[in-house]
């Protein structure tokens, strides 16, 4: 009994280890000689990490998480309060939808998924800021959905190790 | 999950036609600290590694160096309270409310937003500092931006460049009056509105005009760098280069105005947001 109370706290440990340095990752500053337009390849972290404990952990991370997380992401980005909110939600929502199918994919078919769930994000985030007028649409919007597909592999991997090796049930 | 998409678009909204929010974005924000500390840490060590491996001979040279500036600046200061005292008398001697007096703290860049899109940086100064919703930002060369949220120990800044913010401005040559508007990109501004006839040229100095009661009075924006007429278009195409450096000063200077200051210590306990 013991044993399984201590597994547990040590997966909680995992998942907001995890979260946390995405949210780290999202926001930490590029050196200063890196051109400003170099940030649009920075891929969406978050709604990778979140994707992926969805799949794996669906009774665990869901929807709520994925709102929680998403305020968060609207205090640390300086968005509207709720925008991030909304977007992660449907995106935790198709995602948890899928994960059945999703178990089942190959890598490289997951990250296609990963592509067309992120640019939904990605979407929504634009329409909620074209709405409220400060944004306009260029292709460079989907850019970041395009790297997440292109990191999905290495993250999906990464965090299956953390998985195992921590028994994050 | 309906119910918490509502929730989300209500807060969006609220949040987008009122100021309601501002203090629950406030206890969120006390929550996000550690991360926001967390993603500075990488461009503050490589600081302090540089610090560390930083030989005593160049120290040395760089703390002499310091001085002799620091000597420079004193003699200038002190200069500058004779003739700020000298200017306040005669403003006195006019009735004139404006009077050169205004304070500074210090605060330190801690972050910087990631979407290139907004011009948006994250400073280490916060409510507990007196630092208010709409407080103008210097660096040493000239006027950053303004403050657009505030949170116990970080405040969020919006810099002049971004395309969403305009600044009131004067031609210091001519005292021409006109709006600065920022383009998206951190070397150039647009000057809006600029007739035909104006007078203004290449290398102008723009110094913020105070209208609008936001930024404070006199202190420089940018200086033109393209004046451009063009017989099928009302008005001049005008651009100027931003004064301050805004994407590399690290330490900057957050002004207290004189009514600011009052009106600041009045509504301390509140988080002191300002129109």
């Amino acid at each position: 009994m013991e044993a399984v109370a201590d597994t547990k706290a040590g997966g909680s440990w995992i998942l907001f280890g995890t979260i946390f340095v995405s949210m780290v990752l999202a926001i930490v500053s590029l050196p200063e000689f890196v051109p400003d337009e170099l940030g649009y390849l920075r891929p969406e972290w978050v709604p990778l990490v979140l994707i992926y404990w969805i799949i794996a952990l669906p009774q665990r991370i869901g929807i709520v998480a994925a709102w929680m997380v998403g305020l968060m992401m609207d205090v640390l980005m300086g968005s509207l309060l709720g925008q991030h909110a909304i977007a992660y939600i449907l995106m935790a929502y198709v995602t948890y939808s899928l994960y059945q199918r999703l178990r089942m994919f190959a890598i490289w078919q997951q990250s296609l998924v990963v592509f067309a769930i992120v640019g939904l994000n990605q979407l929504i985030n634009f329409w909620i800021e074209n709405i409220a007028g400060v944004a306009d649409w260029t292709l460079w919007y989907l850019l970041p959905s395009l790297m997440s597909a292109l990191v999905w592999p290495w993250v999906f991997l990464l965090l299956r190790f953390l998985r195992r090796t921590f028994h994050v049930t | 999950m309906l119910g918490l998409a509502a929730v989300s678009l209500v807060l969006t909204a609220v949040d987008h036609f009122s100021g309601l929010l501002e203090e629950v974005r406030a206890g969120l924000s006390v929550v996000a600290t550690p991360v926001v500390m967390v993603a500075d840490l990488p461009s503050r060590s490589a600081r302090g590694i540089g610090d560390v491996l930083s030989s005593r001979d160049s120290m040395r040279s760089r703390i002499s160096e310091l001085e002799s500036e620091l000597l420079m600046l004193r003699a200038r200061t002190e200069k500058m309270a004779a003739l700020t005292s000298e200017n306040n008398r005669l403003r006195d001697l006019l009735g004139s409310a404006a009077k050169l007096q205004d304070n500074v703290i210090v605060a330190e860049l801690v972050g910087v937003d990631p979407d290139p899109d907004r011009h948006e940086v994250i400073i280490d100064k916060g409510t507990r500092d007196g630092v208010f919703v709409g407080q103008p930002l210097l660096d040493a060369q000239g006027l950053m931006g303004q403050v657009i949220a505030t949170s116990r120990y970080n405040a969020r800044v919006l810099l002049i460049s971004d395309h969403t913010h305009s600044v009131p401005v004067q031609v210091a040559r001519s005292n021409l009056r006109l709006i600065a508007q920022g383009t998206g990109a951190t070397n150039r501004l647009r000057l809006m509105h600029v007739q035909n006839t104006a007078d203004i040229r290449v290398g102008d100095l723009l110094i913020s005009s105070g209208l609008g009661g936001r930024f404070p009075v006199g202190y420089p924006v940018g200086v033109v760098e393209r004046v451009e007429h063009k017989s099928d278009r009302p008005f001049a195409i005008v651009e100027a280069m931003p004064s301050a450096l805004l994407d590399r000063s690290r330490h900057v200077l957050l002004v207290f105005t004189e009514e600011r200051r009052l009106a600041g210590r009045r509504g301390e306990g509140s988080d002191g947001s300002g129109g």
